[in-house]
């Protein structure tokens, strides 16, 4: 017979209780451990009032913050399914008519399209361009190689969209970039390339150089080498930067706002812009499903990345 | 199959470190060869140059009858096992072994079988389709060394290969390594800081200390005379005893005490020069009573090594370290006394060993001929 | 100290081989790896910061006749900058709007929920964390318009909620709108920061103090801080250039109404795209890339003191 676990683990207050009852009667001139014991009881009351406070302000506080973080988060989940979407978050009446009506704007599914072509590009310049230079900077000592990073990354975090927008919008006109998504992707590849060459260096500092040179004692050349050892070693590095170059992307206004001239170029950032800024009664139901389904790839890309690699790294470097 | 030689080796690296200070170095076919040192004493230097990774500064290095000095390191048919084996994490068992004949261009059908061969030999059969992480560390050294053979180099680099395996399992790759070389009869050089490591495999051992070699020598001979008192301190598990001692005429004088002059450098010592006494723990002799021509001192420390004792006195001459056999009791406090062989005593005037015959580095042109087996 | 004994022998070869070519690149072939990256990192981030420089001295147009010819004026701009309440107002709507939110707001609210959730595991905890974290990550346009449809005045959930109906937030308190907006669309990454930091305070140090009778705040005070001042460094520094930078607010009140809400960038596009004073326009750019320069290299400079502290 053993007793149970909880038991033998936690001294219960039955255990407490005997002693208690039987010392509390008993003592006519509280001795000096009797009074030791009062004041530990009292200090144990104290305690135990404290952390029902405690625990009342913790439930308050987490409730406020789960209702602040909510609340405008409910409509995106409720206003596509409901018949007649308003703009505050009801009850719905089950539908998927509004996807219908999404499926019909000649502008939703383009922008969406288009979206695809901004981030895709970016991603696959950025994660090309800074593999490449992230690999040579990382195994090859070239002069001033620490102050070419040190620059790169203070101009990254300097030279923001927002305020290099005079200079990029005028630079796209003057090399006929304006309306064209070639001059988006190279615009937002110029931004993201520091960042992302800054930490694929990191992962190459941290895979071992025996691999390489293992590889060269048996007669691989420098493309091989990169082909059948980096690359593949490398490769969650690669996955990150591209997932993190594609959100990136996805998720910007300005720059195709500032750059891209006809509505048929427009990425969703910019077509849902306009979908509640232009004149009239705004579209509810094309809105929310809209929203919607521009918010489903953001949402995977996190999930993948924090699945795989866990946040905290993809957290360090959104910008 | 093939020699190594070098000759005036150097390497200096930029900001001056020399590296490799003229290393002429002469390994013989099938040999296998230790490079034996301290961090830092350009062993791992000399072997990533033979392999190629580091360009030499000066001098030449051919591998058989080519020079090899400026060829790059996949033409020079070398094959190098890393200290953590380089194995490929994204490729299993098989295609690591295959590698370098994938490179070779060698067609897929003929590649995966003679890595199949090549990692059966050396009992991997079991683990073809597994990835690096997933096998022990004795394991993993074996696909390293299967990767290393199956382009039938004609020499094998390897770089410190037992150090990255936990004790028990060095002492059975130890073996296997040594049984695996000789089977297949290829010029094996490695790199190891681990003196008893190349006393145990190794034909001849280079003895290198600040980018040259102190000494060239089989175990036996580096060991049993070690040509410097760098050498006599760096190998032995258990350092020799190196003593000031004065000459005179009857003996050598060492803490007061008079021991007589070994028989090899008798004649070729002057009296009253100062010399240095050395003399290996294990080639004293203890004995409870006083002996004539002994150390003497009280016993300070004593160390169980399983089969005997390392005791420690303390006296005259210094502190003496010296083995005792496991049956003989030593209590600390005791009066102890050392008596040398006059055999394996040694003398080193100003840290060179003090000799009857050749060169004792083995390092000139006849030493080379009578080391060459 | 696991294995350190074999540490530096080990160690030795590979820092001593360690700037050398592992795959044998060559100089000629890593330049040729770096210059695609560099080619753009100079054309589009390296090359506007210095045109912006250029452009803030002149009086160049989107459209008429300074956009053909325009003129150099020297540091008219700038004296035209001083003198402009528009610029002043900005400027102290800037300032409000990074303290308000990022600083006070963000910062504050994200170390809150890391404290409280510190020592939480399970379905409480991940539900918090998703929700802040979906604030953060979901596209700025389609949070913006969650935000316009949560403050609507007619038909917005929060005066339905509040009991409060017609009350037209982002007219009647628009610079109180958008610092909430922003401390909810950016708490994400102060919690996660936080979270982290705090991990790394070692337990038995908070038990150490609660021994001695420690309360919760000199807990904060006496271990906590102490421990994770440079995160609170970092972390106040990125926010704040962050916040700075962003345009988001843009979508919610356009700047509007009266100029309110006009914060630096909104002022930024506003006169140089929408009035087409590009001279002008690049003038105050140039403020706000020395402001961020100097938040930045603040910033570089503490991470490398850092990396020298863990070396």
């Amino acid at each position: 017979m053993t007793p149970p676990p909880d038991h033998a683990a936690v001294p219960s207050a039955s255990d407490a209780a005997p002693v208690a009852v039987a010392t509390a009667p008993a003592g006519p001139p509280p001795s000096d451990t009797e009074h030791r014991r009062r004041e530990a009881q009292r200090a144990a009351g104290r305690e135990g009032a404290r952390r029902t406070v405690a625990q009342i302000g913790f439930y308050t506080f987490v409730s406020l913050v789960l209702a602040f973080f909510s609340l405008p988060l409910l409509w995106l989940a409720v206003a596509p399914f409901d018949a007649n979407p308003g703009l505050s978050a009801s009850l719905p009446e089950f539908t998927l008519q509004n996807f219908q009506v999404l499926w019909d704007n000649p502008y939703a599914m383009r922008s969406l399209g288009n979206s695809v072509i901004l981030a895709g590009g970016t991603g696959l310049l950025v994660v090309t361009f800074a593999a490449l230079a992230a690999y040579a900077l990382s195994r090859v000592r070239l002069p001033g190689r620490d102050m070419l990073l040190y620059v790169l990354l203070l101009l990254s975090s300097i030279v923001t969209g927002t305020a290099a927008m005079v200079p990029l919008f005028n630079l796209a006109t003057e090399l006929r970039l304006i309306d064209s998504q070639l001059g988006v992707i190279l615009v937002l590849s110029g931004g993201l390339l520091p960042s992302a060459i800054f930490i694929l260096k990191d992962f190459m500092d941290g895979t071992p150089r025996s691999y390489e040179e293992s590889a060269r004692v048996f007669g691989a050349s420098p493309f091989q080498i990169m082909r059948d050892i980096v690359v593949p070693v490398v490769r969650p590095g690669l996955a990150t930067i591209g997932v993190w170059s594609v959100a990136q992307v996805w998720g910007n206004f300005l720059i195709p706002f500032l750059l891209l001239r006809s509505p048929d170029q427009y990425p969703a950032a910019v077509v849902m812009y306009t979908f509640y800024t232009e004149g009239g009664q705004a579209n509810l139901a094309l809105i929310s499903t809209f929203s919607l389904l521009y918010s489903v790839p953001v949402i995977l890309m996190f999930l993948f990345v924090s699945s795989r690699y866990g946040f905290r790294f993809h957290g360090g470097i959104k910008r | 199959m093939a020699a190594i030689t070098m000759d005036r080796l150097t390497k200096v690296y930029p900001g001056g470190v020399r590296a490799l200070d003229e290393i002429d170095l002469t390994v013989e076919d099938g040999e296998f060869f230790a490079l034996l040192g301290p961090s830092g004493c350009g062993k791992t230097t000399l072997l990533r140059t033979i392999a190629g990774l580091e360009e030499s500064s000066g001098g030449s290095l051919r591998i058989g009858d080519v020079d090899v000095t400026r060829t790059p390191p996949g033409s020079r048919d070398v094959a190098m096992v890393f200290q953590d084996y380089a194995l490929f994490p994204h490729m299993t068992v098989a295609e690591n072994v295959a590698y370098p004949l994938r490179i070779k261009k060698v067609a897929r059908g003929k590649r995966t079988e003679k890595a199949a061969a090549t990692a059966g030999e050396l009992g991997l059969a079991d683990y073809l389709e597994r990835r690096p992480g997933q096998l022990s560390g004795g394991q993993q050294q074996r696909v390293a060394l299967a990767r290393a053979m199956a382009c039938h180099p004609r020499v094998f680099l390897f770089d410190e290969p037992l150090s990255n395996l936990d004790a028990r399992m060095r002492l059975e790759a130890r073996t296997f390594l040594k049984r695996l070389q000789r089977e297949l009869g290829v010029t094996t050089v490695f790199v190891t800081h681990d003196q008893a490591e190349a006393l145990a495999l190794a034909d001849r051992i280079a003895v290198m200390e600040s980018g040259r070699i102190r000494q060239l020598g089989t175990p036996s001979e580096v060991f049993r005379r070690p040509a410097n008192t760098f050498v006599a301190s760096f190998i032995g598990s258990t350092p020799m005893n190196l003593l000031d001692g004065v000459v005179r005429s009857r003996g050598i004088e060492v803490g007061g005490e008079l021991l007589p002059t070994p028989p090899e450098p008798a004649g070729r010592l002057v009296d009253g020069e100062k010399v240095v006494y050395g003399i290996r723990p294990e080639y004293l002799v203890h004995s409870p009573t006083a002996v004539p021509g002994s150390l003497t001192g009280e016993v300070r420390v004593v160390e169980n090594l399983g089969h005997a004792q390392l005791v420690t006195l303390e006296g005259p001459a210094g502190f003496v370290q010296l083995v005792v056999d496991e049956d003989t009791p030593v209590a600390l406090g005791d009066r102890g006394f050392a008596v040398p062989r006059q055999d394996r005593a040694l003398v080193y005037r100003d840290g060179e060993l003090v000799t009857a015959g050749a060169d004792p580095t083995g390092l000139t042109a006849g030493a080379r001929a009578t080391g060459a087996t | 100290m696991n294995g350190s004994k074999g540490r530096p022998l080990a160690g030795a070869p590979a820092g001593r081989t360690g700037g050398s070519d592992a795959a044998g690149l060559g100089r000629r072939r890593a330049a040729g790896f770096v210059a695609p990256a560099m080619l753009l990192i100079v054309a589009f981030l390296l090359f506007p910061a210095l045109w912006t420089v250029y452009l803030g001295l002149t009086d160049y147009q989107l459209t008429g006749f300074a956009a053909a010819n325009p003129q150099v004026v020297g540091l008219e701009n700038y004296d035209r900058a001083l003198g402009d309440d528009r610029f002043s107002n900005s400027l102290v709507l800037t300032l409000q709007f990074v303290l308000g939110s990022a600083v006070l707001g963000q910062a504050v609210l994200g170390f809150a929920i890391a404290w409280l959730m510190r020592n939480r595991v399970g379905a409480l905890r991940r539900t918090v964390e998703a929700l802040v974290l979906l604030a953060w990550i979901l596209p700025s346009s389609v949070i913006t318009f969650l935000w316009i449809a949560l403050l609507d005045r007619d038909g917005g959930t929060l005066n339905a909620l509040l009991n409060t109906p017609g009350t037209a937030w982002l007219l009647e308190y628009p610079m109180a709108s958008i610092i909430v907006f922003n401390i909810w669309k950016g708490a994400a990454f102060s919690m996660m920061l936080y979270a982290a930091a705090l991990g790394n305070v070692p337990p038995s140090h908070l038990e150490t103090a609660r021994l001695a009778g420690a309360g919760t705040f000199q807990q904060l005070r006496d271990v906590v801080f102490p421990r994770i001042k440079g995160h609170v460094l970092t972390n106040l520094l990125l926010i704040s250039l962050w916040t700075f930078n962003d345009f988001t607010p843009f979508l919610l009140t356009a700047g509007g109404p009266e100029n309110r809400t006009e914060i630096m960038p909104v002022f930024i596009y506003r006169i140089a795209l929408e009035s087409g004073e590009l001279g002008f326009g690049a003038a105050i750019s140039v403020l706000m890339l020395l402001i961020n320069l100097v938040i930045a290299l603040v910033y570089m400079r503490l991470l490398r003191q850092r990396k020298d502290a863990s070396a």
